[in-house]
């Protein structure tokens, strides 16, 4: 342990409401707890920079999993181990359930959240892609009101949301429109458990005969935040399957991904290796999508 | 007399095994001494300099504080291995990153976080070198700027701690056949190969207690240091020095020890000493315990290395000759290099049969923490190399890998490179025949070739052929002279007394198996004492895979003596029971007060060494393996996985078949982690990646299905027929594995750890292989787990 805990404030509000108040008092000035599986190893490492703490974990209101006719609403409070279990999630939406099977350990896993996952905004996350290729919405709340924005546009930067400093993310909805799809995802991580992500894929797509009728991608470490591809997505929209035409739509989907790619050097892999990689994915996947 | 089942041979229960698996045992952490206060340490922040000054922050009450610095060590400033190179704590320059420098105390553990920080040390920094081949620059180029180490009286010269110069005979004779066989050869083989460092990644961390206790007079009387260490008499030997005391008034005690792999060898006698000097100075107990970043960063690792091999080979495949050159990155002091360089010189040649062969062998000085012992100690290095380059040599005159080592392997009543007659049975042959069937090498061979030609996954088979010599090299057991007690207590049960330790891998165990089947005794009768060198004699450390052949001989000895004994003294029957062993003892014991039978090292006769040319016997046993790993290297991630692995070995009788087996398929593990996974990512001489979630040691997810087998034929050296096992099979699965991807890809990889991005770096551009791939890796940088500061953007 290289912090002095007596250095933290720590506060578990009793109810959302009141975690809500304090935000709108105080804007800027806590930081969210709930899992704690980031932020307690930050304070172990000594890199806890947030000394004042609200702890949202033992909210009930913000953990469960809800099942209408259009979407699935998940609480951001629901636990790795929560989605892995639900039978709703397993059945509609099945790369969910396996990107949450591959975070961290099963101890992460039992009390890291949805919500912590996105908020934290780590570009290497493994629920994001999934979020992205299902077109998820995001439910804020504060004080003041309620808002839903796209998934797609919460990330503006390296671990920058469009949280704003009292808002809360509450629910993360997601589509229940995949049933005819074609689905894939694949995590190409330093080991094949407990590991982060060097590069991942998440993908989607509905067929019309051999043409491309609907695509949509979404990527771990391809750039400084998830990323939903979309030049790879709109080069690969309405591009056909058959034997004359699969490896020209190949290599456009290869194209349009290098285009849009911008990863870097770091401690766990190289640029080019996850360029590379990504678009081998990309590929397999694909190649997949020929019966 | 009611007949037992062999206790050795059997597996009995670990005799510390209940303990650990209630939660009962008692760790360093678990322990607390009254009024006991906590130590930090203050580290080099840079990789050399000079200190200029020492600033403490105007906001920390430094009253409450003990503070240690160079200057109030009572002895010698200096950690003793081998010279007197390595500062107990740095006084005027430092010489690697995390280098101790200043040591504080405190009642409260917390306090000291911010006192570490409060500690501010400038520098006037010299420039570094942090590889072997920069350290081997500035010699050649007599860059005085950075000649980083002087040298020594123990053989070291600038930059190189230590040279071996070691030749299969005569050294004329050799270098005159050498010439001739380069000179007849059909065919010249060279190869360079190159091995990373390792971490010991032992679960628990570094840790001791130490006490200081004073005269009437306010002098030190006194020490006592427990924790968790292999090899308790070295801590003493440490404490001798700086403290100026002798050895009897420097006390060890080993407590419950969470895994070591070497890792606990040589380090314990730094921070055994950093925790009794504060002692010293606050007058109360002080625990020092590292977390894992700062054991990480600074403790010792594997030696990285380098091998060259020059092969003179005949178109009939016979090796003619062979010149080998090892150099290993020894880090900033000599701490144990010259006996790792040791051990990779003399297992450099193999199991294989070299009509001439020379090994020229160095350890260079680089500004990296130093590197220390881990499992295998020298010879998983050069073995890496030899069994990659037996792949090359047998591909490039156009004969299978095994065909070419078995018309080269060594075999009964041959000589070792070293000129040692192999009297004991070797059979290379039959061990090779047996593990390629166990695998089922051939039919995959044939298979694999066929599938790969369609499939975006690469399978491949590879083995590797070895050998490692059991117990301390050449003349070593001879000046270590250990010695072992036997002792029977009050209450009647015997008690081994030994200074070799537990951690894990069972000498507690096999040891009681040793006198419970030597006295005929029930294995749960014997009792094996602490490990406090007040009680304990020195039976030598607890390395080099020594104890179960080297101290288990004594303790079979002390067995024999005592049954002798009591038979003589006390009409103990020749086939005796429990009853009648604990009344003879006990009728001794009234007589004499105490029963205790005391044995110490006898070379067998024939063991010869000449320190001087390098040349004798060895080892007095050998371990022989050959491993055999398959892979599947998927052609769209780059990345290489080990799929199944079967590890043959004749280590003479089998004492414990499950802690054998346990013993194998961790070394087999450590050995696939050391392959495929575990890179040191450095900075200047500063580890990286020091935290588990960067640092990838491979889980049971990246682990396949291990299959042990054993040849047993016994040994004359170990007790029960037994030698030695716990190194052995880290020697074999890199280059095992790395033959099995050149298999399945047909493109030979010579450097480890090899990585996704080293493959994919290979396959994919035209460049120089040593540049690129996991070289490109930016160490400084991490977006999830050392989080950088938001970057402001719309």
């Amino acid at each position: 342990m290289r912090s002095d805990v007596s250095q933290f404030d720590l506060t578990a509000p009793p109810s959302l409401d009141a975690v809500l108040a304090t935000l709108a008092k105080e804007p800027g000035k806590h930081t969210l707890l709930a899992g704690g599986t980031e932020l307690m190893v930050a304070l172990g490492t000594g890199r806890l920079n947030q000394h004042s703490l609200l702890s949202i974990q033992h909210l009930r209101e913000l953990r469960f999993i809800g099942v209408d006719d259009s979407a699935i609403h998940i609480g951001s409070g629901t636990t790795f181990t929560d989605i892995r279990r639900s039978k709703a999630i397993t059945a509609d939406l099945p790369l969910m359930a396996q990107s949450a099977s591959w975070t961290g350990s099963v101890a992460n896993q039992n009390r890291g959240t949805l919500g912590g996952n996105i908020c934290n905004a780590s570009p290497a996350a493994d629920t994001p892609p999934v979020l992205l290729a299902y077109g998820a919405t995001l439910t804020l709340v504060s004080a003041s009101g309620t808002r839903t924005v796209p998934y797609a546009e919460f990330h503006l930067g390296y671990k920058k949301t469009a949280l704003r400093p009292d808002e809360l993310l509450h629910t993360i909805n997601v589509p229940r429109t995949f049933a005819g799809y074609r689905q894939y995802i694949r995590k190409v991580g330093t080991r094949n458990a407990q590991a982060i992500s060097k590069i991942a894929l998440a993908a989607v797509a509905k067929l019309d005969g051999d043409r491309i009728a609907d695509i949509r991608l979404g990527a771990a470490s391809l750039a400084n935040r998830p990323a939903r591809c979309s030049a790879a997505e709109a080069a690969l929209l309405n591009q056909r399957l058959d034997a004359a035409n699969i490896d020209a739509t190949v290599r456009a989907a290869r194209a349009g991904l290098a285009s849009e790619a911008k990863p870097i050097d770091d401690i766990r892999s190289t640029a080019k290796y996850r360029a590379a990689v990504a678009g081998n994915l990309l590929e397999e996947f694909i190649r997949s999508l020929v019966v | 007399m009611s007949e037992r089942k062999p206790i050795l041979g059997g597996s009995p229960i670990r005799k510390e095994g209940r303990a650990k698996v209630l939660g009962a045992a008692k760790y360093i952490d678990d322990q607390e001494l009254p009024d006991m206060w906590f130590g930090a340490t203050v580290r080099s922040s840079i990789a050399r300099g000079t200190i200029r000054s020492i600033t403490f922050s105007p906001e920390i009450n430094w009253e409450e504080f003990a503070i240690v610095r160079a200057s109030d060590i009572p002895g010698e400033n200096t950690i003793v291995h081998l010279t007197k190179d390595h500062p107990c704590l740095a006084a005027n320059e430092v010489n690697h990153p995390e280098e101790p420098i200043l040591l504080l105390a405190h009642p409260d553990k917390t306090a000291l976080i911010a006192a570490v920080r409060g500690v501010k040390i400038e520098y006037d920094e010299l420039p570094g070198v942090f590889t072997i081949e920069e350290s081997e620059t500035a010699v050649e180029n007599n860059d005085v700027e950075r000649i980083i180490w002087p040298g020594s009286d123990q053989g070291g010269t600038a930059n190189c701690f230590k040279t071996y110069l070691m030749y299969s005979g005569d050294a004329k004779e050799t270098e005159d056949g050498l010439a001739t066989a380069f000179e007849n050869a059909d065919f010249i083989v060279e190869g360079e190969y190159h091995t990373g460092a390792q971490e010991q990644l032992y679960i628990e961390n570094n840790g001791v207690i130490a006490e200081c206790f004073r005269d009437a007079t306010g002098g030190i009387e006194s020490l006592c240091v427990r924790g968790s260490m292999q090899c308790p008499y070295y801590l003493v030997h440490a404490l001798t020095l700086v403290f100026n005391l002798p050895e009897d008034k420097c006390r060890v005690i080993q407590v419950e020890t969470g895994g070591a792999f070497g890792g606990k060898e040589d380090f314990p006698s730094l921070i055994g000493s950093h925790a009794a000097l504060l002692a010293m100075k606050c007058g109360h107990p002080v625990k020092i315990t590292y977390d894992r970043a700062e054991d990480m960063a600074a403790t010792t690792k594997r030696h990285p290395s380098r091998t060259r091999h020059r092969t003179a080979v005949s178109k009939d495949g016979k090796l003619l000759g062979g010149t080998i050159d090892v150099a290993i990155d020894g880090g900033a002091y000599a701490t144990l290099s010259p006996v790792v360089l040791s051990r990779a010189t003399i297992h450099a040649p193999g199991p294989y049969k070299w009509p001439h062969v020379r090994v020229k062998a160095k350890a260079m000085a680089t500004n990296i923490p130093p590197h220390g012992a881990f499992r295998g100690f020298g010879a998983p290095q050069s073995l890496f190399g030899l069994e990659r380059h037996m792949d090359k040599i047998a591909k490039t005159i156009g004969l299978t890998p095994e065909e070419f080592r078995r018309r080269n392997f060594l075999a009964t009543g041959d000589c070792t490179a070293t000129g040692q007659p192999l009297v004991e049975p070797v059979d290379m042959q039959g061990l090779l025949t047996r593990a390629l069937r166990e695998a089922g090498y051939h039919e995959k061979l044939a298979r694999f070739a066929e599938e790969n030609k369609t499939s975006s996954i690469k399978r491949g088979v590879g083995f590797a052929s070895f050998m490692h010599g059991t117990g301390f090299t050449g003349s070593g057991e001879r000046r270590l002279n250990s010695l072992v007690y036997l002792d029977v207590r009050e209450d009647g049960r015997p008690e081994i007394l030994v200074s070799s330790t537990e951690f894990g891998q069972g000498t507690n165990t096999i040891l009681s198996q040793v006198a419970a089947q030597t006295l005929n005794l029930p294995y749960e009768s014997i009792v094996v004492s602490p490990v406090d060198t007040s009680i304990v004699p020195n039976s030598g450390p607890t390395v080099a895979s020594r104890t179960a052949m080297i101290v288990g001989k004594l303790v079979e000895r002390a067995s024999l003596q005592m049954l002798t004994l009591l038979r003589n003294e006390e009409k103990l029957p020749e086939a005796h029971t429990p009853e009648e062993f604990k009344a003879a003892a006990l009728a001794y014991r009234a007589k004499h007060g105490s029963l205790r039978c005391s044995v110490r090292y006898e070379p067998p006769a024939k063991i010869y060494w000449d320190d001087e040319l390098y040349r004798g016997d060895a080892y007095p046993g050998y371990a022989w393996a050959v491993y055999v790993a398959e892979v599947a290297v998927d052609m769209n991630t780059y990345m290489a996985t080990c799929t199944r692995f079967d590890a043959l070995q004749e280590v003479g009788m089998v004492m414990h078949p499950v802690l054998a087996k346990g013993q194998i398929e961790g070394g087999v593990a450590q050995g696939i982690g050391y392959a495929l996974y575990e890179k040191c990512m450095w900075k200047d001489g500063r580890m990286m990646n020091n935290q588990m979630t960067n640092y990838i040691m491979p889980t049971s997810a990246d682990l396949p299905p291990i299959h042990v087998h054993f040849e047993e034929v016994p040994s004359i050296h170990g007790p029960g027929g037994a030698k030695g096992i716990g190194e052995l099979p880290m020697d074999g699965p890199a280059p095992a594995i790395l033959n099995a991807i050149e298999n399945a890809t047909g493109v030979a990889f010579n450097t480890i750890p090899l990585l996704p991005e080293d493959i994919f770096e290979r396959f994919t551009s035209f460049t120089d292989p040593e540049l690129g791939g996991t070289e490109d890796m930016d160490p400084a940088v991490d977006r999830d787990t050392r989080v950088e500061s938001a970057e402001v953007s719309a």
